[in-house]
């Protein structure tokens, strides 16, 4: 049975346990002549609860363990000889059994043969028992359930209580996430480090990743030096928020104090459409359009300009976060008290003379949070620089030359088809480490002045 | 103030009103320049894009020959499916333009029509049996270049080593031209067609049946649990309380995580740990599940808070619980800025590029994906991967692939004003 | 039921200003006197005159406009959109909303002073000093220094703050900023002082501090006030305006406005039959 009729069949297991639960809830009231003490239906959500979700969850984690029991399985199985190779040749061997499997070929190699009726042996197996479990568990749980159903039971109570978990397991989805993220990086990057001295990562200049895989892994620390890397992202970042924080900066304060209020409402969404133009649109732009237009206009200003330069990217991206500087930075003006401006107009200040001198130092904590927001914005923005920034690790600070970035990088040894464990995959989770906790920094530190600031004119 | 103050302010205010004048255009120049981005955008791309939608097709004199197709007078259906029409083509192609000579021009010659025109010969034929043996005066796809060339893309003042299509080859274009055998029409095989290596031959329908897949997924994960957290935290989370607070900087914090990141965590902990296959809608969705989230969250925290609480003191006085309270009376009044928040957080979904290149969605599919676990790829990493291809009539298709996903997105948002604007309720 | 429609204290017909709104020697005088704030007409036909170097109160029930009144003698108004006055208000007989008239310099001459003390986020020094950097009014950094220490001394406030000069002028306690703004509006030697329920948020000691720097004031400055209290009016103002639903009802000295009113409703609420 495959998995869409299991969760098919649980909904109608789902239904059947509210209707039955409703029923049984209004029969024992009339048998025994006691008043309910919730309404039928609390007495039916419960059933219908205890009738499918737990047999859900043993679904859901049997599907998710499965293919792990499985391949470990057939490993013990195999011959001394294969059990002996690396985790990636056996990941290859294993991949190779499942393809086919799915296929109508025949098989020649015996060990092969035999690894995939038992590969399809073992599946249905899993198949007929997690079946067999998971309605056992359904009926087993709604009996149960049934059994306890009395209507001096607080039925309703018991139902908000599970909602209530409900809803607290959804909101620690959060934190899982996070947690996730924290492990997938971390473990991946402490393999990496086993290879590849940390400091020589993080201070070398010389990063060919290439060069791991034919030197058979070991050489690879020579070419693992990501300061190239980080150069170039803080070089087109820093591009970035040259172009986006004072023309962001400038719109908030234009729209918010000097605008009349149908220009503001044209103006404002029209500087949104810039933040729900997918990245990958700005990619292509940067990359046809805006860094042969600059290529050009350098060449005509006799500079010698390579076509994917840090300025294209770094420009277009800049374009990409001015509405974040500038939606960040209206909130923060809009927050700074109407009283304190008109102290300064009283006293016979103009309007930008207000601007400058009052309303953006009270505001101040406000844009910085907001700018620290759109940096890290910048450092992980990828599609952007994948599409029209260089693939070459150039330690330069020359906006005019080709660099590279870490998302770049990390997309590159990622895309195309490599073994889980090669340095190379592994080099890119240790970016992504890098790049979690440089943002993760930004973020807390934004998130808290913001909070501050929040406070003082609370 | 003595005559003496009033005149020092006096003297210095035209230059401070002139100050005040630059900023003032400081301001507005600002929000020009990002208009004019803006504008260049967009019309850059209508303009590159806008001649994907019309298709290059070309009338051939097809001569269906039983025996060029080998086939018997008594055939199979299968024989029939297998014959040759390839050669059938190049005959008809041979027929039209008696002159060629040369293994090159020859070749050349077949490249004036598309590689489609086989299978298409091929499903005319098996759908009417009764045209073999007669001549049929049918319409192909034109292969690219002919195509870029009919939309005026190859300049013919160019010497002849920097044309795509060579001196010989504009003589029967040429020749074509006059007879009136090629004609611009809709593309829609632009809309029905699934990727190909063949410009004229690639579509974007499995890039949408992929897109749609990957949102419903989604939107069937994220909505329940995002709105869900958002009633937990805005109605009955405990204040002050450690977990409720690592929960809230948790959301902000995944909020401004690059998205890349959500990618290497689909890879190792779906792919990696759980076995979920790649490139399949259901991993996309479940990594783009997790990055939509903090927005559904944030957005819908702010719509149930915009509900006053005499609405929910009304309630409890009346006898309540705070869970019938929150899903009777709350959830209802907060709906349309949770769904305008959802359709925000989906549209950013659908955007959405750079995890799903993580987690393999990136590989050539020409099939039509069936459900979520068959190999798709989306529309943004279809207009990645098109980018990337070096033929003119890519970027062009590229361009119209923008256009498309760029029009759904325009469509999801005006649904979510028109949803707040609805809706909006003054309190 | 209530038929609050029907209420005999203050349902009074008001004519025109009774007492004694014009006077000589006058600083502002303002004739025929209309605001709107979009449709909605917040003061009809205001007609007084506000005398030099004197205290004049202005005082009346919540909404009664005297707030509005007082923002259209700095032109403050200015800045709420949909709000447009008619009728001709004049500073030493020029017209202050004439269209040369420059709302900046206007606003250099006649300063004021707020509901809530509202200090810059800047130091002390820098508050008192900010008028005088925009307007270029020292020329060196010592006639600057010689004018910030001026200014405190004059609003009081030197002492307390003598050694704190460089810290935020946000961490001072609510009467001190109150004074700081008074220090930072007289810092540029306006020559008249709108004060508009200054006291209203300080404490008794913090507001007999800054009443007694009022009269202070006044002796150089010509200064209106709006006060909810009637009691700080009768202790600070020479005269007093009553203001009642954007009219303005009774115009005359402080003592015959408070022993012996010449209107039904100045006297009605003066009496606190409602308020």
């Amino acid at each position: 049975m495959n998995f869409g009729v299991i969760i098919t069949a649980l909904l109608v297991l789902l239904l059947l346990g509210y209707f039955i639960g409703r029923k049984r809830s209004v029969t024992l009231s009339k048998e025994r002549s006691q008043k309910l003490h919730s309404l039928p239906q609390y007495y039916g959500y419960l059933i219908a609860f205890w009738s499918s979700v737990p047999a859900l969850f043993i679904l859901l984690f049997w599907a998710a363990l499965e293919s792990s029991f499985i391949t470990s399985a057939i490993v013990t199985q195999l011959p001394m000889h294969l059990q002996q190779l690396s985790v990636d040749e056996i990941g290859l061997f294993i991949n190779e059994i499942i393809n086919l499997s799915n296929s109508a070929l025949i098989v020649e190699d015996e060990v092969k043969r035999q690894a995939v009726s038992r590969y399809n042996e073992l599946i249905e197996f899993s198949a007929s028992i997690k079946s067999a479990v998971v309605f056992i568990l359904a009926f087993v749980s709604m009996f149960v359930a049934l059994s306890f159903i009395k209507p001096e039971m607080k039925a309703r109570n018991l139902v908000e209580r599970l909602i209530r978990w409900a809803m607290i397991g959804c909101a620690s989805i959060a934190v899982l996430t996070t947690i996730g993220i924290i492990f997938s990086v971390i473990f991946e990057s402490i393999i990496f480090f086993k290879t590849v001295n940390v400091f020589d990562f993080l201070f070398g200049t010389h990063w060919s990743p290439q060069e791991a895989i034919r030197e058979d892994q070991i050489g690879g620390s020579g070419s693992f030096g990501a300061l190239p890397l980080f150069v170039g992202t803080l070089l087109i970042s820093f591009i970035a928020l040259v172009i986006a924080v004072p023309l962001g900066l400038m719109s908030a304060i234009y729209l918010s104090e000097y605008s009349s209020p149908g220009f503001r409402s044209f103006a404002k969404p029209v500087l949104e459409m810039l933040a729900g133009i997918p990245t990958v649109v700005y990619g292509f732009f940067a990359a046809l359009t805006v860094a042969p237009f600059i290529r050009d206009l350098g060449e005509s200003l006799n500079l010698s300009l390579s076509s994917e330069s840090a300025l294209a990217a770094g420009i277009v991206m800049g374009v990409m976060i001015i509405p974040f500087v500038s939606s960040l930075s209206d909130d923060v003006i809009s927050a700074v008290p109407q009283s304190m401006c008109d102290g300064s107009y009283a006293m016979g200040a103009t309007k930008s003379e207000t601007i400058k001198q009052v309303i953006i130092p009270a505001a101040l904590p406000g844009i910085v949070s907001g700018v620290l927001l759109a940096a890290s914005r910048a450092i992980g923005e990828t599609m952007i620089v994948v599409m029209a920034a260089g693939l070459s690790a150039n330690l330069t600070f020359n906006p005019l030359e080709a660099v590279t970035t870490v998302t770049v990088q990390m997309v590159t040894l990622l895309t195309g088809d490599q073994e889980f464990d090669s340095a190379k995959t592994l080099a890119a989770f240790a970016l992504g480490l890098g790049l979690f906790l440089t943002t993760l920094v930004l973020n807390i530190i934004s998130l808290y002045v913001v909070r501050k600031y929040r406070e003082q004119y609370e | 103030m003595n005559k003496n103050t009033t005149e020092i302010i006096k003297l210095k205010l035209a230059k401070r009103y002139a100050k005040e004048k630059r900023f003032k255009l400081y301001g507005i120049s600002a929000i020009a320049v990002s208009i004019a981005f803006l504008l260049s955008l967009l019309i850059n791309i209508s303009v590159t894009g806008l001649p994907a939608f019309q298709q290059t097709y070309i009338n051939i004199e097809v001569d269906i020959d039983s025996k060029l197709l080998k086939l018997d007078s008594q055939y199979s259906e299968q024989e029939l499916f297998r014959a040759n029409y390839s050669k059938v083509v190049k005959q008809s192609l041979k027929a039209m333009f008696p002159g060629v000579k040369g293994r090159k021009q020859k070749r050349a010659l077949r490249q004036l029509v598309s590689k489609s025109a086989i299978y298409q010969l091929r499903d005319f034929v098996i759908d009417n049996p009764s045209v073999i043996d007669t001549k049929q005066s049918l319409w192909f796809l034109a292969r690219d270049d002919v195509d870029v060339f009919m939309k005026g893309g190859i300049d013919r003042s160019l010497p002849e080593s920097d044309r795509r299509l060579k001196d010989f080859q504009l003589v029967w274009v040429d020749k074509l031209l006059s007879e009136n055998r090629l004609e611009k029409r809709f593309n829609v095989s632009f809309f029905t067609e699934d990727d190909s290596r063949e410009p004229e031959q690639a579509g974007i329908k499995g890039a949408m049946i992929g897109s749609l897949l990957t949102m419903l997924v989604t939107m069937l994960l994220s909505f329940p649990i995002g709105v869900s957290t958002a009633i937990y935290l805005e109605e009955f989370a405990p204040k002050n309380n450690k977990w409720v607070d690592l929960i809230e900087i948790n959301i902000n914090n995944l909020a401004a995580v690059p998205s890349i990141v959500f990618g290497l965590l689909g890879l190792a902990v779906f792919i990696g740990l759980f076995g979920v296959p790649r490139s399949v809608p259901l991993i996309g969705g479940l990594v783009l599940t997790l990055m939509t989230l903090p927005t559904i969250i944030i957005t819908s925290r702010a719509a149930l808070k915009a509900v006053p609480p005499s609405i929910r003191e009304a309630a409890l006085a009346l006898g309540a619980s705070r869970v019938q309270t929150t899903f009777h009376h709350v959830v209802p009044a907060a709906m349309p800025g949770i769904l305008t928040g959802t359709i925000i957080g989906m549209a950013q979904a659908l955007g959405e590029t750079a995890p799903l290149l993580m987690i393999g969605m990136v590989a050539f599919i020409a099939d039509v994906p069936q459900g979520i676990t068959d190999p798709s790829t989306v529309l943004p990493v279809q207009i990645y991967l098109w980018s990337d291809s070096p033929e003119r009539a890519f970027t062009e298709r590229t361009s119209a692939a923008i256009m498309v996903l760029l029009g759904f997105l325009i469509v999801m948002n005006f649904l979510a004003v028109i949803m707040r604007k609805k809706f909006e309720k003054k309190w | 039921m209530i038929d609050i429609e029907k209420r005999e204290e203050f349902d009074i017909e008001i004519d025109k200003t009774v007492g004694k709104p014009f006077i000589d020697d006058a600083k502002f005088s303002t004739r025929n006197v209309d605001v709107f704030y979009d449709d909605k007409q917040a003061i009809f036909d205001a007609n007084i005159d506000i005398g030099k170097n004197q205290i004049i109160a202005m005082i009346g029930p919540s909404g009664c406009g005297k707030s509005t009144f007082l923002r259209c003698l700095n032109r403050m108004n200015d800045t709420i959109q949909g709000c447009h006055i008619s009728g001709d208000i004049k500073l030493d007989n020029e017209d202050i909303y004439h269209k040369h008239q420059d709302p900046v310099l206007l606003r250099a001459r006649v300063g004021m002073v707020f509901q809530k003390p509202n200090p810059f986020p800047k130091s002390i020094y820098d508050n008192v000093a900010y008028g005088a950097k925009l307007h270029g009014l020292a020329s060196n950094k010592i006639e600057l220094d010689e004018l910030v220490e001026k200014s405190l001394i004059r609003a009081g406030l030197f002492k307390e703050v003598k050694d704190s000069l460089h810290k935020p002028g946000t961490g001072l306690s609510g009467g001190q900023q109150q004074r700081l703004c008074i220090a930072r509006t007289i810092a540029i030697d306006p020559e008249v002082i709108l004060m508009d329920e200054p006291t209203s948020a300080l404490d008794p000691i913090a507001t007999a501090v800054i009443e007694e720097l009022m009269i202070d004031l006044s002796k150089k400055y010509t200064i209106a006030i709006v006060t909810h209290s009637m009691q700080q009016a009768a202790r600070v103002s020479q005269r007093t305006a009553y203001f009642h639903m954007g009219h303005l009802v009774e115009v005359n000295d402080t003592n015959t406005v408070f022993t012996n009113p010449e209107h039904q409703l100045t006297e009605n609420y003066i009496t606190g039959r409602f308020g």
